[in-house]
């Protein structure tokens, strides 16, 4: 329980937003950084703490959000209800992506690339698939009441957001203190020692994948209910696979706050952009992958990384005032 | 349906769009043989070349077959440049660092061309480019004709660097043991930049083969791309000859199944080759056993 | 002669034109130190690879306690007890070395802090308790070899496959280690080992078998073994023999 504390304190702390401010602004800058730290906090899982790293996560997200939209549009189910069979279906998708990526060995470039492949597959069909709307998309019909998990106003959405954030992050704290999770960082460092070691390592990444792509669809089903718009290339799209991996490794692969530090950094930054050079389109991105050229060039550890090495330098200098026995 | 006057040409425009895709993947292929990265960048790089001739047609009025040889000069540099400075120096040899480096390459250069360009489509009109050659019942258009034939002379170019200067030979080495390169005195380095530089040259002249018959925009150039990835991974990554071969058979299967089967149907019939090669046999057909 | 705790049956692996172990048998007595000694490239490697899971055999079976466990997968070997080292080293380079020893721990304990506690002992028995906060990648070359050996062992193994596991160790990192190999016997495990270190094959093992070119050349104690003139000239080339015989040096 110690361990939940500071997730405790960071939750509570976003959560006392909206009671100190009112601003439409913040909220929806808010809401969409907890968007992409919920799904870069799928991400982070497969990549940062198991080093497979997907370039297809919208497969998941977009699943998500086609799911629930589908459902509540064309078969009239409870929005509530459609969150859920839309997190499931995500969560599918990654079995059956997982199943045949690992099952075949591929790792490292090789599946990033099948994880790329299935992604845009995904789109291609979405975007001539009558189910889907094809080229139209699928617009859920305004309907404010809580039943349909519609709200008037921005706040009730922020909560749930930062609820399925909170979750994330306990989750990813169980998981760091499960054989599991120690399980998963041995096969990043060494698959092979891992195997010798008893690592059934083909389900140990598949189980990573299948609650990654849920973590991930649980963002797409958001979405859709946020925006209530989902088309092939913003559910597909190479926009959220990019969000994905750039919030985690901004903000510290393989960490339990990283994608959420990650987020809000890129998202600033996005906003940042947004104030000083105007809205060109792409604008944001090229930011984007500078940045990610330079985390990865100067400190691949991301923020987090570069915190815990200022705090490890602190502490050295501390414990060698006069004074002080070090040692 | 199945008549030789429309297979027949059906096949040689197969041919010949498949020749340039073997080209870019051939760029994709020498890339990986010797750095033993997969170039994600590669799709961006082919779209700034596009962009390049087509300035160069507009702007300073040169046909794209002669901007070809300034071109493939200036990406030959940027591809040595992005190689030695960023590539290289930023991904620390790690592979996992190297993949998101030339993920971030990729988005950087896309999104600038499409903040400098905006997403509308362009396209050149060359006085020569609905000209046709009759071969039998076949009309075959004349930039097509000429890309098959540049792309033949290029691999044959490229072949012959490789046997018999001193360059290509030590590309070969590092290639094939780059301890035992680096202990012969060749700076691995170099080669890396040499070759990744080639691999954007191919990419530069693909895109001035390109742009008489095809449009141009920011995204133009991952639609080729992924299919010079399904060609490298069919073919075999790092081999030559498969990339060639695979090319020209892509080229084929995409011309026949436009034919009967419409175009989105037939993107994703490459994408499922694609994924399906990747599960079954990443080595490819002539590459070496994973 | 009791019942062999490893067998290997005939077991042959072809790599394209290049037949890297030909029809290779032996026996492995429990409690024993067996050694596998032999010139670089003889298959020894190739033929762990095989008995350890990560290669299957082209031709021929390898049985543990009568159990046929050809072509089963190393996971699935280590649960039965049988666990490899690697010849070079594969630490879990990011991780502590507490954390690396308790991956090996974890096979038959799921809670965290029981695998760290045993990962502790484990530390004790193989000298590496003042390195336990250290990363993996910190440690020297010695240290790693003990690592890989201490993370084997938090598997509690039935059978233990070294694979060189004192290549690359000065003399009194050799001579520290040696005792420490012999505690793990000590604790009933069984070691088969590859290794071309000579004095500790000769003060360690109980049975050696010389690999050469793939084949089995000649298995027996390590005394007879060593005098062996084929197994000189399989080291030293031919006619080194006669040359150290003619010196008196060599029996047989």
């Amino acid at each position: 329980m110690r361990a939940l504390a500071p997730i405790a304190v960071v939750v509570a702390l976003l959560a006392a937003v909206p009671l100190v401010t009112a601003s439409n602004l913040v909220l929806n800058f808010l809401v969409v950084a907890l968007l992409t730290a919920l799904v870069g906090q799928g991400w982070n899982l497969l990549g940062g703490y198991g080093g497979q790293y997907s370039f297809g996560h919208a497969a998941f997200f977009g699943t998500g959000a086609y799911a629930t939209a589908i459902l509540q549009v064309r078969y009239g189910v409870n929005a509530w209800l459609g969150f859920a069979v839309g997190i499931a279906a995500g969560a599918a998708v990654g079995a059956i992506i997982g199943a045949l990526s690992f099952r075949s060995g591929l790792k490292g470039s090789y599946f990033a690339l099948v994880t790329l492949a299935f992604a845009e597959v995904l789109r291609i069909i979405a975007s001539v698939a009558p189910i889907t709307g094809a080229g139209v998309g699928t617009l859920i019909k305004l309907d404010l009441r809580p039943e349909a998990l519609q709200f008037q106003s921005r706040v009730p959405f922020y909560w749930i957001i930062l609820g399925l954030v909170a979750v994330s992050l306990v989750i990813m704290r169980m998981i760091e203190d499960s054989r599991f999770g120690a399980y998963l960082l041995a096969l990043r460092e060494n698959e092979d020692a891992a195997k010798a070691l008893g690592v059934n390592t083909t389900l140990i990444k598949l189980g990573a994948m299948t609650v990654s792509a849920a973590i991930a669809a649980a963002g797409g089903c958001f979405y859709a209910q946020y925006f209530l718009f989902v088309d092939a290339g913003i559910a597909y799209g190479s926009w959220i696979s990019i969000a994905a991996l750039l919030a985690p490794i901004v903000g510290g692969a393989g960490t339990v706050f990283g994608p959420l530090l990650g987020a809000l950094v890129v998202k600033t930054l996005g906003e940042a952009t947004k104030l000083v050079a105007g809205d060109a389109p792409g604008l944001d991105l090229v930011i984007y992958g500078c940045v990610l050229i330079l985390i990865v060039a100067f400190a691949p550890s991301g923020i987090a990384g570069l915190l815990r090495g200022a705090f490890q330098r602190f502490a050295a200098v501390k414990s060698l005032r006069p004074g002080q026995p070090h040692g | 349906m199945l008549s030789p006057a429309i297979l027949v040409p059906a096949v040689f425009n197969g041919l010949m769009t498949g020749a340039v895709y073997a080209l870019i993947a051939l760029g994709l292929t020498l890339i990986y043989g010797v750095l033993h990265i997969i170039n994600f960048a590669h799709g961006a790089l082919l779209t700034a070349a596009m962009f390049a001739a087509f300035f160069a047609y507009k702007l300073l009025g040169l046909d794209p077959y002669l901007a070809a040889v300034p071109l493939t000069v200036l990406f030959f540099g940027l591809g040595y440049a992005l190689q030695r400075f960023v590539i290289g120096l930023a991904g620390h040899g790690d592979d996992r660092n190297i993949l998101l480096i030339t993920l971030g390459l990729a988005i950087v250069i896309e999104n600038a061309l499409l903040v400098a360009f905006r997403a509308d489509t362009r396209t050149i009109n060359l006085p020569y480019a609905f000209d046709v050659i009759e071969i039998g019942t076949a009309f075959l258009a004349v930039p097509r004709v000429i890309a098959f034939a540049v792309v033949i002379l290029v691999a044959l170019a490229l072949w012959l660097f490789m046997r018999w200067t001193d360059t290509g030979k030590a590309i070969r080495a590092v290639a094939k043991e780059k301890l035992g390169a680096e202990l012969s005195g060749i700076d691995v380095g170099h080669i890396y930049a040499v070759t990744f530089g080639l691999g954007t040259a191919c990419v530069a002249v693909a895109a001035c083969l390109l742009i008489p018959t095809y449009y141009v925009n920011p995204t133009a150039g991952n639609a080729f791309v992924l299919i010079a990835f399904t060609i490298v991974v069919l073919g075999g990554m790092g081999s030559v000859v498969g990339a060639l071969v695979s090319g020209l058979f892509v080229g084929v299967v995409e011309s026949l199944s436009g034919l009967y089967l419409g175009e989105s149907l037939g993107q994703i019939g490459i994408f499922v080759m694609f994924i399906l090669v990747l599960l079954f046999r990443p080595s490819g057909l002539f590459g070496e056993r994973a | 002669m009791a019942e062999p705790l490893l067998r290997v049956d005939g077991v042959s692996k072809r790599f394209g034109g290049l037949l890297a172990v030909d029809n290779v048998s032996l026996d492995v007595q429990s409690g024993r130190i067996t050694a596998l000694i032999g010139p670089n490239g003889a298959g020894k490697t190739t033929l762990f690879a095989m008995i350890s899971g990560f290669l299957t055999p082209s031709m021929g079976r390898i049985y543990h306690r009568g159990d046929d466990i050809t072509g089963v997968p190393p996971y699935r070997l280590a649960r039965r007890g049988i666990t490899r080292t690697f010849q070079i080293v594969r630490p879990f380079a990011g991780l502590t070395v507490h954390e690396n020893i308790a991956i090996g721990a974890h096979l038959s304990r799921r809670s965290r802090a029981a695998a760290r506690d045993a990962a502790a002992q484990i530390a004790q028995l193989v000298g590496l308790v003042e390195m336990l906060d250290k990363p993996a990648a910190s440690l020297t070359v010695a240290g790693r070899k003990r690592l890989e050996l201490a993370r084997a062992l938090a598997t509690e193994p039935a059978v233990l496959l070294l694979d060189e596991v004192l290549a690359g160790l000065n003399p009194t990192e050799l001579a520290a280690m040696v005792p420490t190999i012999r505690a793990v016997t000590d604790r009933g495990i069984t070691i088969v080992m590859i290794e071309h270190v000579m004095q500790a094959v000769m003060s360690l093992a109980q049975y050696v078998y010389v690999l050469a070119e793939g084949h089995i050349l000649t298995e027996g104690s390590p005394q007879e073994v060593v005098g062996d003139a084929r197994v000189i000239e399989a080291y030293l080339g031919r006619g080194a023999a006669a040359r150290l015989n003619a010196v008196g040096a060599v029996h047989g």
